[in-house]
């Protein structure tokens, strides 16, 4: 592949996958609002096009124009900036996710996927590490004590779960052993006794998936553990000053954040984009990348699920979660997966 | 190409550095910090060590300047009060930072020769660093873990309260 080409395929994915990822964020939100709607017996959006599915459309007209305010007394540069890291820093880590095997156009072999490094899973932890960083400033330079509160529980809660976090994916890494995304779901192919398929969760990793979905709950902000905008007691915690275009950034951000869970579990416990090929070639080339879609619409709707079923924790008890239950768990999983490797 | 990734890189370090000392409120400085971080996870990816890179983002631009950013948020620190210096800080210490860095770029320059150390000619991927780490230095990594639980330990006696004083008190 000369550099040309590969600059214009690069081009090319970066735009179609930025593009589906920031309309896949604007659906979640409707399907939120729908799912959670028909939980609580309400219908959610109706009225703008057909099931209201216009409606993010609306929202988003809505965010642009109206009026951009800016407190006084905010730290102005860092208040600015803040939605901006949360939204740079959730974006950036799709880069690295794979969505399928390679398809051949014109005698050129393209990897679906932006690009492939060594250390995907790496640096998408790398990433989302750094993405606390928008919602902990956010609610210092905003100059309020709820949004100040909001941006410390942020930053201690990302930082207890991280650690469960990281803990719960070495499992599979050791049993893969490999960093990058491609490898490890192709370690996945295949199946046991001839139906039941050879994902890491069946493959036992069921604890790790476990542990890995309680954190990666607590590091998106989802309810049970949304505290930093907990609204009972914070308003509405680190974004209480934003208004416009840069409050939907940091919504933007949380649920491209979730989305980005959502590919890394299916990734790394699911098999990825493994399911049954069939059909012309056609087919055959585009069925890995809806059945990788189709999990990931699954853990979107557990996500919504759990928003309408589970209440929000209690501070001290989201810590103590975190540090006494979750963490213990994950090295337990951790040293019975080297053992099992090791045998 | 290579070279000017590594000057851009180390601009941003060297830049954030002397912002960190420049900045007179204590989150600009911290934020210049992260920049140093980061900025130096881009050259040691330009050296090949991918893996020393991630975990540099990681473990110090994510973790460590979180609980850093952590603590100026909590103590709602202010800004700090502009000093003039001292006069000996300025008279002494520049010229002393300046003679010491051409004589540390001498002693390397000699003793090393000018050849630099071609890409991929040290160790950089996970498994030659866990080789390096779990088997041809177990024990100094072993010790130094240690060192560092000891040290933790030491934190916590020191942060939790004396009890003999609180049952005075009382």
């Amino acid at each position: 592949m000369s550099v040309g080409v590969f600059i214009l395929v690069s081009v090319i994915k970066s735009v179609i996958v930025l593009v589906v990822l920031l309309t896949a964020v604007a659906y979640t939100v409707w399907l939120e609002r729908k799912v959670v709607g028909h939980m609580q017996n309400r219908w959610g959006p109706t009225r703008v096009g057909p099931f209201g599915l216009l409606q993010p459309a609306a929202d988003g007209i809505k965010f642009l124009f109206k009026e951009d305010l800016t407190p006084p007394h905010v730290y102005k540069p860092l208040f600015l900036a803040a939605p901006m890291m949360a939204l740079i820093f959730a974006l950036t880590s799709i880069s690295v996710i794979p969505f399928g095997n390679s398809i051949t156009i014109g005698g050129v072999d393209i990897p679906l996927q932006i690009t492939d490094v060594n250390i995907g899973l790496l640096l998408i932890l790398g990433v989302t590490s750094m993405g606390v960083y928008g919602v902990a400033l956010a609610g210092w330079s905003s100059n309020n004590k709820y949004s100040l509160l909001g941006g410390l529980r942020a930053s201690a809660q990302m930082i207890s779960y991280e650690i469960a976090l990281g803990l719960s994916l070495v499992g599979v890494l050791i049993q893969s052993g490999s960093f990058s995304l491609r490898e490890i779901v192709d370690a996945q192919g295949g199946h046991f006794w001839g139906f039941i398929p050879r994902w890491n969760i069946f493959h036992g990793q069921f604890l790790g998936f476990f542990i890995y979905l309680m954190a990666a709950y607590a590091e998106t902000n989802r309810i049970p553990f949304d505290l930093p905008e907990a609204e009972t007691e914070l308003v509405a915690g680190y974004h209480t000053e934003y208004s416009s275009m840069k409050f939907a950034m940091f919504f933007m951000a949380e649920y491209a954040n979730m989305i980005t869970v959502a590919c890394v579990a299916t990734l790394l416990f699911f098999g990825g984009w493994h399911g049954p090929l069939f059909g012309p070639p056609l087919l055959q080339a585009l069925l890995p990348v809806f059945w990788f879609g189709a999990r990931i619409f699954c853990f979107l709707f557990l996500y919504i699920w759990v928003r309408g079923t589970l209440p929000r924790f209690r501070y001290d008890q989201l810590m103590a979660f975190g540090w006494k239950f979750l963490l213990p768990l994950a090295i337990a999983n951790l040293v019975a997966t080297a053992i099992a490797v090791a045998w | 190409m290579h070279l000017i990734l590594f000057l851009a890189f180390g601009a941003v370090c060297v830049g954030g550095a002397v912002n960190l000392l420049a900045q007179r409120h204590p989150i600009n400085s911290a934020l210049s910090l992260i920049a140093v971080m980061a900025a130096l996870a881009g050259e040691y990816l330009l050296l090949g060590a991918e893996f020393v890179a991630a975990v540099q983002v990681i473990v110090y631009a994510g973790a460590i300047m979180v609980l850093f950013i952590f603590v100026i948020m909590l103590l709602n620190a202010g800004e700090e009060e502009q000093t003039n210096g001292s006069r000996v800080a300025i008279l002494l210490g520049v010229p002393g930072m300046l003679t010491g860095s051409v004589l540390v770029a001498w002693v390397v320059l000699r003793h090393s020769g000018t050849e630099a150390v071609p890409i991929g000619a040290l160790p950089g991927p996970p498994k030659e660093i866990a080789q390096l780490l779990f088997h041809d230095f177990l024990l100094p990594f072993e010790v130094t873990s240690v060192l560092i639980l000891i040290a933790i330990m030491g934190a916590v006696v020191l942060a939790s309260k004396p009890e003999r004083a609180e049952g005075k008190a009382d």
